[in-house]
This record gives C-alpha cells, structure tokens and sequence, in this order.
C-alpha cells in the first residue's frame, strides 16, 4: 500500500507545483495589466511619445517594434532553421560538432548588453549602419540564433528516425526527406521555439540600445517609400523600442508621468506577447495539419 | 536507347543527389555563418577582456581575488584596482540559489505537464510559461523592485536589496526556460518505457520517479545548465534589486554585485580603450568563459549519474 | 515549404544587398550621441529642429557621456554629448574637441521624505557618503541607519558631486545604480536612504536637503551660491560645419534656451550670471 500512498502524495505534490506556477503568472500579469490598463487609450496607443511633457503615447515605439521583429525574424528563423538541418542531419558525430554546439549554448548566456556593443562597434561603426533598424535586426539575431537553432535541432532530434526510414524508403534523398517529413513533424517544436525568440526579441531592451537607438526621426506614415529618412519602412533610421521606451522613460526620463506611462507601456507589451503567442500558435496548427495531414495536434 | 545514352545517365548525378547536395550546402552556409558569428563574438569579447592583461598589466591572480573594483584609482602599490571577487561570488551565489529553487519546480511542472495531465498541460501550463519568456526583464526588475524589495525588507530585515531579492527574480526568470527545457527532455523518453514500467505493477509514481526521471537525466541536467548560464547572464532585472555594492556579500540580504550588473553600469560611462573599459570587458569574458566551465563539469556528472 | 525557404533566404539577402549598398537617402541628418541625462533636452530641440526645418533631422542617442566622448573622439559622429569636460574622462585627447555648453545643472542632496533633516553641512555631507557618519540621529534625524546610494563610477552627476561635495575624499562602497530614474524610486521607497541628483529630476518622491543652509534653487545656482553644478557639454571634432553648424546655433538660441532648456529645468546658459572654468575658478559675467 506504501507505492500507492506515495503515488497520491506525489500527484498531489506535482498539482500543487503546477498550480503554485500558474498562481505567479496570474500574479504577474495582473500586476502588469491592473496597473497599466488603465491608462491605455487609443490616443496613448497611436499618439507620438513627448520628450518632456506629460500626455505622451507610444504609437511609434510599438511600430518600430513589430518591424524591428519582422525584420530580425526574417534573417533569423532560415539560419537558425539551416544550421539545426545541419547540427542534427549531417554533422559527423565527433568532438568538432560538440564544440560547435558548446559555444552556441555559451553564447546563448552572454549578457545582452555584450551583443548590444559588439552590435554597435561591428554593425553600427564597422559596416557604418549607424544607429539603425538594420544594426538592431542583426544585433537580436546575434542575440537570437544560439536559442533558436538549439531548439530547431532538438525539435528535429526528437523525430523517430523510423520517420526518416519512411522517407528513404520512398526513395527521397535525404536533404527531401528533411524537409518533406522531418521538418514538418518538428513543427510544433520549432514554432514553439520561435514563440519563445519573438517573445525574447519583443521583450529586448539592452542590446538595442546601442544598435537600433533610443529615439526615432519625427516618421512620416504618408511617405511609405523606405529610401526617404522620415519614411516608417526605412530601414537605415534610428528606432525606439517599446521595451527600449519603457527603459529609458524609467532611467533618464523626465516626463512628469512616466510611472503611468510606463506601466501603460508593460501592459500593452505583454498584451502584444500573449497576442503573437496566440497568432503563432494558431498559424502553427493550421501549417502542422497543412504540411502533414494530422488533424489535430499530438 | 544505346550504350553510351545508358552510361551517361547512370554516372550523371541523378536529380536526388543533386538535391542532397543543394540541401547539405544550404544548412552548412546557415552553420557556418552561425559558426562565423559565435566565433567573431569570441574574438572580440577576448581581443578586448585581455586587454587588461597585456596592455594594461593587470595580474590575473589579482584581478581574479582582488576585492576592490575601481579601475580609475591605484593601490598601495600603484596597480589599479580591478579586483572582480565580489562580483564573480555574486554571479555565483544568485546563479546558484535560483537554480537550486528554481529545478523542482521545473521539475515537478514538467512531470504535470508530460506524465500526469498533458491536457491541461498543453491547455494551460506552456502557453503560461510561454508568455513568462515574453515579459521582458525591465518589467521583472521593476515588479521586483515594488514588490519582492520590499517583501524582502519587511520579513528578513536590512534594505531589502541583495542576493536573497535577486534570487527570487531570477528564480521566476529561469524557471520558463528550464520547465520547458525539461518537458523537451521528458517527452524523448520512448512510450514503451512507461509501459514497460506499468506493466510491471509499478504505479505511476514509481513510473516517473524509477523510470521516466532516470531516463530523461542527461537531458533536465542540460535544461538546468541552460537556466543558469540564463541566471548567469541576466543583466536589467538583477542589478535593479541586488543593489550593486561592490562588496564581498556576508549575507543574503546585504547589498551585492554580479558580474553583469557591474558590466552593464559602466559600459557607458567609461571610455572605448580605457583601462575601466577594458576591465569591464575582462568582466565579460569571465561572463563567457564560466558558463563553458560549468557547462563541462556538470555535463561530467551528468555522465556519470545517468542510467547504465 | 522549400519554396518558401528560398523566398525568405532570398529576401534576406536582399535586404542586407540593398542596405549594404548605402543608397542615397533623401533628406539630411547628423548624429548627437552620448549622456543619457541630456538626451532628453537635444531630442525635444531636434524635434523642434525639424519642424522649423523639413528634411534636416537630428537623430539623438544616449549610451554614456564615455560613449559620446569615445565616438566623437574617432568621429564617428557629429555631436557627442558629455556631462563633463572631456579633459576630465581619462582616454579622452581633448586637443581637437570644440566645447559648446548649452545648459547648466543643479545637483542637490535628496532624502526619504520621512528623514525630517532639512539642513546638511557640506561637511556632514561628506561624512555621510565616506562612511563616518551612519545614523540619521548624529544630525538631528531619527533613529535610522543611513542608507547610502550612490550613482555608477564615471557618471557625470557622482562626479559633479564628488567634487563638490567629497572634495578629494574617497566614498565608501556602498549601492549604486546607474540611472536617475532609479535612484529616485529606492529613495523614495527605502527608509533612511540618501542620494544626489540633478535638479529637473527632483519630484514629490523625494526631498531635498539645503547644503550650509542653502537652498538648491536655479537662483542660487545662477549666482554660484549653490556649489553643486555642472555644465552639459555639446562637443564637436573640429569647429563644425554645415547642418552641425546651424543645429549648435539654433540649440544656444533665445527660444530654445527659454522654450525647451529652462521647462525641463536645466537652467539656460545665458541666465547664468558667473561662469565656472574647468579649474574651478569662478569669474562674474558682465552684461
């Protein structure tokens, strides 16, 4: 009786665990959302940011950061997408590869604000980006790849090679049997992986403070053309982010209402998470049943 | 259809080869680009932290068990003071405490989600800890500072601000991270392991703390490595509430440092090729250096604590 | 799926291709980077800038007074942005930097607004933040330990103070934090706690504290009987030229020193009535 009394004890204790973790997120995002909302407005979600005065909004910082995420999304997700195909399918097994994967883990752990320098000396210096959305995007790519491609390499590991036999059997070379059968039963993992960048990237406040820059050109949103400097497309003008926004109001602001304005700004952030978690989720179904004939997710 | 027609097209490269090809170079581009950026962030961390060393003839034993960090004075003996002790038990003490908070948690939320109730799970649990990754740490330093400081202060005395503060936010921090990490670890445990267990009787505890745990070690062992070099480089949230006295911490509620707090503070107030400067980047190759040496020993451990 | 691969490699390239090449944006613009305290100040003039003058933009950064004085120094932009004299920065070659002081700042003690201290003398000052002294009721507070805050080593506002106020003594470890805006919250919240900061940062959180029975007013900055204050530095490589020229003219203008310089606090150039050299030497301004 003793293994079952210990199987209830157990289970109990593992409820509890889980319950105490949704118990702090619960805390957290009310927090966020009680002390912020109330101060979100349409006029706060459109209007231009002011320097010094009070009634500021964020319209242009929650542009730059969608952009900014598309942006480092697009260079991002291919590569890390390449080097996990390459990490997992044909890397030798031998002491080069283990290296390869050490460091990436590494740098997975260097401080953000190390990525932001050596953006900005590289990027913004060296290449003469200046202080732009491109040296940004790079910058969170640096930031981003190493935990990108570890979790696309383990998505794909986690394949049963018997899928793959399938594949070659059917007379599919490799690189074919990658991404017509491997890479599509990895989806779920690599979507949650990128959920899990793009939340990172939204939330990146340290390393584009060198690259990206902490204030935008007045935009003009009737000038769509991306070679005019005021133009919102431009991806060579300097961007703030919103996480960028919400440090710098809290560092040197001197709006009389940044307490408000930056709770504001951390509820509409985590409402922008939760919405992209949502969208990537859904996409992600709908591509997984699309690219793979299961209806519903395992 | 001659010979020579035959020939041909049995030696040219069919067109799955030429595939295979085209896809082996494609991903080896992606990873050597990766290697290219992993190795040039080396580099420069590197060329800029030895600096210190070579040009600026800091002793490393010094610079390693010093206690005073403030590069712009010189001691007793006209060396500079870049003793970076305090920050590197700092960056150890928090790393550490949060991971060891941090691992049962992760554990036993990771178990829920793959053993007991992966509905729920799926339903509830990921996409929480999902969004958790998604707050961005000056959020966390701030609800840290109005809410965890004062805690901290209320039940255990002092200004609230130190390791025990840090440890908390970093605790809330890593645990995503490594929760999902294991969940990773837990689900490429083959199903007939389980089977195999129940059908032996065993109940489903003694499943998953005999069988699954076992199995899956190697792999929490990397997602709790992976959740402290997270801790071990987290910069925003920690120096809000750790209160950056450069002072070898007596206890858990004093005012401490970690490397990163340090790092971040006097990037931009010191001069590209000063000795500050350059001290501060020794930091960062500490910051790169340590992750690998604890990456190395526990991955030793982990080898041999796995199921034979 | 592989289709797809290749449309977004392809786009990628591009992308780097096309910003790779530097074409040619319409319109002019010129970088100021550098103090994160006057960030806020050269934002509000260049936007001002760009209305009065379409096309020609002023793009503002922050990262450190050490960030601004490395970059202009290997000129890599066109205005770096100090809170002090770039002699004062070690690393710095001041030899072809052009000083342009747009604005004067305050700092000033403040404390919990529970520590019922309402004067400190620059002695007791001093001894608080070295260490000797360490309870509030050595100065007629109550009984609570002093809480030191400091700001990050090489922060323009700690050395404005440590010159002033430490005058050559060293302070002791203690907190630090490398931004304004933090320093404000932990005074405000932590009991017995003490720091310094800039006057346009001062609010309801946290109380100041008269120094030798002076109070931190811009009045008594402008006649130098507040000790306590620095210039904010504009600094350019060379004299400068063409858009640099027109901006450093139109930020040391009448409107700009009233509209946007004294609302945010700072305290305009031309209100000063003494000026201050780098050795401290103090003459009067005749009109």
């Amino acid at each position: 009786m003793t293994a079952r009394k210990w199987d209830k004890v157990a289970t109990t204790v593992l409820y509890l665990i889980s319950i105490f973790i949704i118990f702090v997120l619960a805390f957290l995002l009310l927090y966020i959302l009680i002390s912020g909302l109330p101060h979100v407005s349409w006029h706060f979600i459109t209007g231009r940011s002011s320097s010094f005065e009070a009634g500021g909004g964020i319209g242009v910082q929650l542009f730059n950061s969608i952009y900014l995420l598309v942006l480092a999304m697009i260079i991002s997700v291919p590569l890390s997408l390449g080097a996990g195909i390459y990490l997992s399918e044909y890397a030798p097994k031998n002491w080069v590869t283990s290296l390869i994967r050490n460091a990436i883990e590494v740098l997975s752990s260097l401080p953000s604000v190390v990525v932001g320098l050596f953006g900005f000396l590289v990027f913004s210096i060296n290449f003469k980006f200046g202080f732009s959305i491109l040296s940004g995007a790079l910058a969170l790519t640096v930031f981003n790849l190493p935990l990108l491609t570890r979790k696309v390499e383990d998505s794909l590991q986690a394949i049963h090679y018997t899928q793959r036999e399938a594949g070659y059997a059917l007379g599919l070379s490799r690189w074919e049997t990658v991404i017509h059968v491997v890479v599509p039963a990895a989806l779920p993992g690599i979507i949650t992986g990128m959920i899990l960048g793009m939340g990172r990237i939204f939330g990146e406040a340290a390393a584009l403070i060198y690259t990206a820059g902490q204030s935008s050109p007045p935009l003009d949103f009737s000038n769509w053309n991306p070679m005019y400097i005021a133009s919102p497309l431009n991806p060579m003008r300097s961007a703030e982010t919103l996480a960028v926004h919400i440090w710098k109001i809290n560092s040197e602001g001197i709006i009389p209402d940044a307490t408000q304005v930056s709770a504001a700004s951390s509820a509409v952030l985590v409402l922008f998470v939760l919405l992209l978690n949502l969208a990537a989720r859904y996409v992600g179904n709908r591509l997984y049943g699309r690219l793979t004939g299961v209806k519903e997710r395992k | 259809m001659n010979n020579d027609e035959i020939r041909a097209s049995l030696l040219k490269r069919s067109r799955a080869s030429k595939n295979e090809i085209f896809g082996k170079v494609i991903s080896g581009i992606c990873i050597t680009i990766i290697i290219g950026v992993v190795v040039s962030i080396f580099y420069f961390v590197a060329s800029k932290g030895l600096a210190t060393f070579f040009t600026d003839k800091v002793n490393l034993w010094k610079f390693l068990t010093g206690t005073v960090w403030n590069p712009s004075t010189n001691d007793a003996q006209g060396d500079p003071q870049v003793g970076a002790l305090p920050m590197i038990v700092g960056s150890f003490s928090v790393t550490f405490l949060a991971a060891i908070v941090a691992t049962p948690f992760a554990i036993g939320a990771a178990v829920f989600m793959t053993e007991i109730s992966p509905k729920l799970g799926k339903r509830v649990l990921q996409p929480v800890i999902e969004l958790l990754v998604g707050i961005p740490s000056v959020v966390y330093g701030f609800i840290g500072l109005s809410v965890v400081v004062p805690f901290v202060r209320r039940t255990f005395g002092g200004s609230g601000f130190g390791i025990l503060s840090g440890t908390f936010v970093l605790f809330v921090m890593i645990l995503p991270t490594v929760t999902s990490m294991t969940v990773d670890a837990l689900n490429s445990v083959p199903r007939n392991y389980r089977e195999a267990s129940l059908a032996l009787g065993a109940t489903r505890w003694q499943t998953i703390y005999k069988v699954v745990l076992r199995a899956s070690v190697s792999g929490i062992i990397t997602a709790v490595v992976f959740g402290m070099s997270r801790a071990f480089g987290e910069a925003l949230a920690v120096q809000m509430v750790i209160g950056n006295a450069m002072l070898l911490p007596g206890n858990l509620i004093s005012p401490a440092s970690t490397l990163t707090s340090v790092l971040t503070m006097g990037m931009g107030n010191s001069v590209m090729g000063s000795l500050s400067n350059n001290a501060l980047w020794s930091l960062a190759l500490l910051l790169l250096i340590m992750p690998l040496v604890f990456n190395i020993l526990i991955r030793w451990i982990g080898k041999r604590g796995a199921m034979h | 799926m592989k289709k797809r691969l290749i449309a977004l490699l392809g786009l990628t390239s591009l992308l780097v291709i096309l910003s790779g090449c530097q074409l040619k944006q319409t319109g002019e613009s010129i970088t100021a980077v550098g103090s994160s305290a006057l960030q806020p100040l050269v934002e509000a003039a260049g936007d001002r800038f760009t209305e009065d003058n379409p096309g020609q933009f002023i793009n503002v950064q922050g990262g450190g007074s050490g960030t601004g004085l490395s970059q202009i120094q290997a000129a890599s932009v066109e205005i770096g942005n100090s809170d002090l004299y770039a002699e004062q920065k070690s690393g710095i070659d001041p030899k072809d930097l052009v000083d342009h002081k747009v604005a004067v700042v305050g700092v000033t003690p403040v404390v919990n607004p529970e520590i019922s201290v309402k004067n400190l003398s620059t002695d007791q000052l001093a001894k608080i933040f070295s260490g000797d002294i360490t309870n509030w009721n050595k100065l007629g507070g109550p009984n609570q330990k002093i809480v030191v805050i400091n700001r990050a080593q090489g922060s323009g506002t700690r050395d404005t103070f440590e010159r002033w106020v430490m005058k050559g003594r060293s302070t002791m470890q203690a907190q630090e934090q490398d931004s304004t805006g933090m320093v404000r919250q932990i005074v405000a919240s932590t009991p017995g706690a003490i720091s310094y900061m800039a006057f346009p940062y001062v609010d309801k959180t946290v109380k100041t504290v008269n120094v030798d029975n002076v109070t931190p007013t811009d009045k008594n900055v402008q006649i130098n009987k507040w000790k306590i204050w620095s210039y904010e530095h504009m600094y350019t490589n060379g004299k400068p030229t063409g858009l640099t020229a027109k901006f450093m003219t139109y930020i040391l203008s009448d409107t700009i020193q009233d509209e946007i310089v004294g609302e945010m606090g700072y305290i305009p150039i031309k209100d000063m009535k003494v000026s201050r050299t780098l050795a401290g030497k103090v003459a009067t301004i005749n009109e």
